[in-house]
């Protein structure tokens, strides 16, 4: 069993836990998830790793409310525990190859979404601490549902964008990396998105004009997570490719975004897992 | 001679038509009395071809002559010094082609039912786990490492055990077992009544099981010899990743591999109502393939429901499947579209399937493998309706320890190199089952986890003695 050290509520429906796993926070890189379960009649779920801590041995996971099992995670309680967290599963981030020299001379672009921007967290926490600022976007549709702000500000220069412009740049994230790029004479070598698929497929759009190499991190569906299953497989650049094992991140100019976001749909009419026709006494929906 | 011409003792099973709608043993198994009846049948041939056809020799004559004598508890001891799991074998070994296939009474008549026969002492025997008493040597004071609880891992740690080691056993997913939980069907193999108690029979003998730990993700090879402390590491890891055939349309909504199939249905349930994880077989469902793994889910997917079907490339007679399974299937309503291979598969404009666009075949000249090989009928294009396609083409070694272990040596194809006693290109390192060998079968994976086990406690007590 895997305990629940702290739980904290980010914005509605978005929260972050501290779960203790040592063996999966002793090998624990940026950029890798974890695949939890609640009960034995839960599903495996796969979520990024948002922090980690080796000597106490924990782990940080973010999940926001979505459907029955993500309801399930956000349901436990300090004290309570995870039947399963396995991990760390998938590569970890492509910054990590990066021998310090050539740290120094990249500039990072992160691109933050909605719940993606914990994830975000400890890739930019890492350059931090290699002595590289990056520059990390956080998007979100009004300024109550931001999430890690404070954390992101510590170890990056953060800039904020809100649909509604209740707070930071009025508009959308693909708008102020134009205006990052174009108006403020910013200059990048890599970008990495993570959020929502349409997020991260506009986004991809634009930084594609400006020839910025990009990486995008899927949240696939899986059932296992160690490549068994292919339920994660997704087509890069024409070729079919397992998020779990060959990814999570991947070269976002060559995802097919499209087919990646039909496929994650794939249930959504599934009694067992929409919550528009899901009924049960669970009290949790 | 009249004993010896009686026909082979009928195994009661559950109706074809009602088991069809249910996840419930197809094969209901002997009684004792059907068990008596069915030893007697045995010749107890001097030469007993039997035992030499059997990847681990169990001594078929011997176990079957102490049922005959109405002694189980003899029959099981037998068995056991042989193979680990015999409730398991006993249900899924492909007898047809191994003891059975060379009892000297099937030339005239019907072979002796061995697999029956050993399903029926197996479960007798976990019947009776408490009361039996497990022979262990004294603590040695040394550790083994398995990675996997398959087959393999099982038997490994088992034998380990035995001679006095301190066996740990590591799982990447949430339940133990391998492809007895995650992949063969409820229907074939029961997971509480059988995999479980198996399972507990290993714990019994001091062996430690932790699961959720990925070798070559939360901790490698390394980790579990340098800081884990482990004085040897078997590597039962199983098979991998599925294939897929390369065809236009395979990422649609509705194709699936078999193994995310079979893996929603049997680990996680995905068939019960109270179990959160999805699963989705259609009204329609085709399933490519002719292995056991395409019978296991073309029957699950007609137990969800769906109108099920086989299409195969070559003609029912290269059918790799075991014949048991094929003729189940048969008696449940699955269609098999022989000489059909899939060129397309077909969608709508929301991305979810319609169809699957097919070619007929032909048998031309007879490939390397021996089996005639299948030709394209030019211009024999046409279309199955169908809203869910499963493809059960095997698959392709897992990279995740290869890519983690350095000087662990691997084949062309990715399966790890070790001798037949197990041993790897790595000092201290052993590995069997389908990490070596490729997709096989439980009896096989299982031999392999046994020779490894003699092979580690060599190298233990010799050269890595230190």
């Amino acid at each position: 069993m895997f305990k629940i050290t702290r739980k904290r509520e980010l914005a509605p429906r978005i929260t972050e836990m501290r779960v203790h796993a040592p063996r999966v926070a002793a090998s624990a890189q940026p950029g890798q998830f974890v695949i939890v379960r609640v009960d034995e009649e839960g599903e495996r779920i796969p979520l990024t790793i948002c922090d980690y801590d080796r000597a106490e041995g924990w782990v940080t996971i973010v999940t926001q409310s979505v459907g029955i099992s993500s309801s399930k995670i956000n349901a436990l309680e300090e004290g309570d525990a995870f039947l399963d967290f396995a991990g760390p599963l998938g590569r970890p981030s492509d910054l990590l190859d990066l021998t310090d020299e050539e740290l120094k001379a990249t500039k990072v672009l992160f691109v933050a979404g909605g719940v993606g921007t914990a994830p975000v967290y400890p890739q930019a926490k890492w350059l931090c601490e290699h002595g590289v600022r990056p520059d990390v976007i956080i998007g979100a549709r009004t300024k109550d549902l931001f999430t890690y702000v404070e954390e992101m500000q510590q170890v990056a220069d953060v800039y904020l964008a809100t649909d509604d412009g209740s707070a930071g740049f009025h508009g959308l994230v693909t708008a102020l990396i134009t205006d990052l790029i174009e108006n403020r004479g910013h200059r990048y070598d890599r970008c990495v998105v993570i959020g929502p698929m349409i997020m991260m497929k506009f986004a991809s759009q634009t930084t594609r004009k400006y020839e910025l190499p990009t990486v995008v991190s899927l949240n696939a569906l899986m059932v296992d997570g160690t490549g068994m299953c292919g339920a994660c497989r997704v087509s890069v650049g024409g070729e079919t490719r397992f998020t779990c094992v060959d990814g999570p991140e991947f070269d976002a100019h060559q995802v097919d975004f499209d087919e990646a976001m039909r496929r994650q749909n794939m249930y959504r009419n599934n009694p067992k897992t929409d919550p528009a026709t899901h009924r049960c006494e669970c009290g949790v929906h | 001679m009249a004993k010896k011409m009686t026909p082979r003792t009928p195994v009661r099973e559950q109706d074809p038509l009602e088991r069809a709608t249910n996840f419930k043993e197809v094969c209901l198994g002997y009684n004792a009395e059907e068990a008596r009846l069915e030893a007697e049948r045995c010749l107890n041939c001097k030469v007993p071809r039997c035992q030499s056809q059997c990847p681990v020799h169990v001594d078929i004559p011997g176990f079957i002559s102490a049922l005959a004598a109405g002694d189980t508890a003899a029959a099981a001891d037998v068995i056991s010094r042989d193979s680990s799991l015999p409730s398991v074998c006993g249900r899924v070994c492909p007898q047809e082609s191994q003891c059975e296939g060379a009892c000297v009474l099937g030339v005239k008549f019907e072979p002796v039912a061995i697999g029956k026969l050993e399903r029926y002492v197996g479960d007798w025997a976990i019947a009776h786990a408490e009361e039996r008493r497990v022979e262990c040597a004294p603590r040695n004071g040394r550790r083994v490492a398995v990675v996997g609880s398959g087959p393999a891992g099982l038997a490994c740690a088992s034998d380990l055990a035995r001679l006095g080691y301190e066996v740990k056993i590591f799982e990447a997913l949430h339940k133990v077992g391998g492809v007895l939980v995650y992949g063969i069907p409820e229907f074939r193999l029961p997971k509480e009544d059988i995999v479980a108690r198996e399972v507990d029979n290993v714990r019994r003998l001091g062996v430690e099981i932790e699961t959720d730990v990925v070798i070559g993700r939360t901790m490698t090879i390394d980790d579990l010899l340098d800081r884990e402390g482990f004085d040897a590491v078997f590597v039962g890891s199983g098979a991998g990743l599925p294939r897929f055939m390369g065809i236009e349309g395979e990422n649609l909504n509705g194709v699936f591999s078999a193994n995310e199939f079979l893996t929603r249905a049997n680990l996680m349930h995905a068939y019960h109502p109270e179990s959160d994880t999805p699963i989705f077989a259609g009204r329609k469902a085709v399933i490519v393939g002719g292995g056991n793994v395409a019978m296991d889910a073309v029957r699950t997917a007609r137990r969800l429901g769906a109108e099920a079907v086989i299409v195969y490339r070559r003609s029912e007679a290269e059918l790799p499947a075991r014949v048991e399974e094929v003729h189940h299937a048969k008696e449940e309503g699955i269609i098999f579209r022989m000489l059909t291979n899939p060129v397309r598969v077909l969608g709508d404009e929301n991305g979810w399937v319609t169809g699957l666009e097919c070619v007929e075949m032909e048998l031309g000249a007879p490939d390397e493998s021996g089996r005639r090989s299948p030709v394209v009928k030019e211009g024999s294009n046409f279309r199955i309706d169908c809203d869910v396609v499963i493809m059960a083409l095997g698959t392709s070694p897992n990279p995740l320890i290869k890519s983690t272990t350095a000087g662990l040596e691997t084949n062309r194809r990715g399966c790890i190199v070790a001798d037949e006693d197990g041993r790897t290109s790595r000092r201290g390192v052993f590995a069997g089952g389908d990490a070596v060998t490729g997709a096989a079968t439980v009896i096989l994976a299982m031999g392999a986890g046994r020779k490894a086990a003699r092979a580690i406690h060599d190298y233990l007590t010799t050269d890595g003695a230190e």
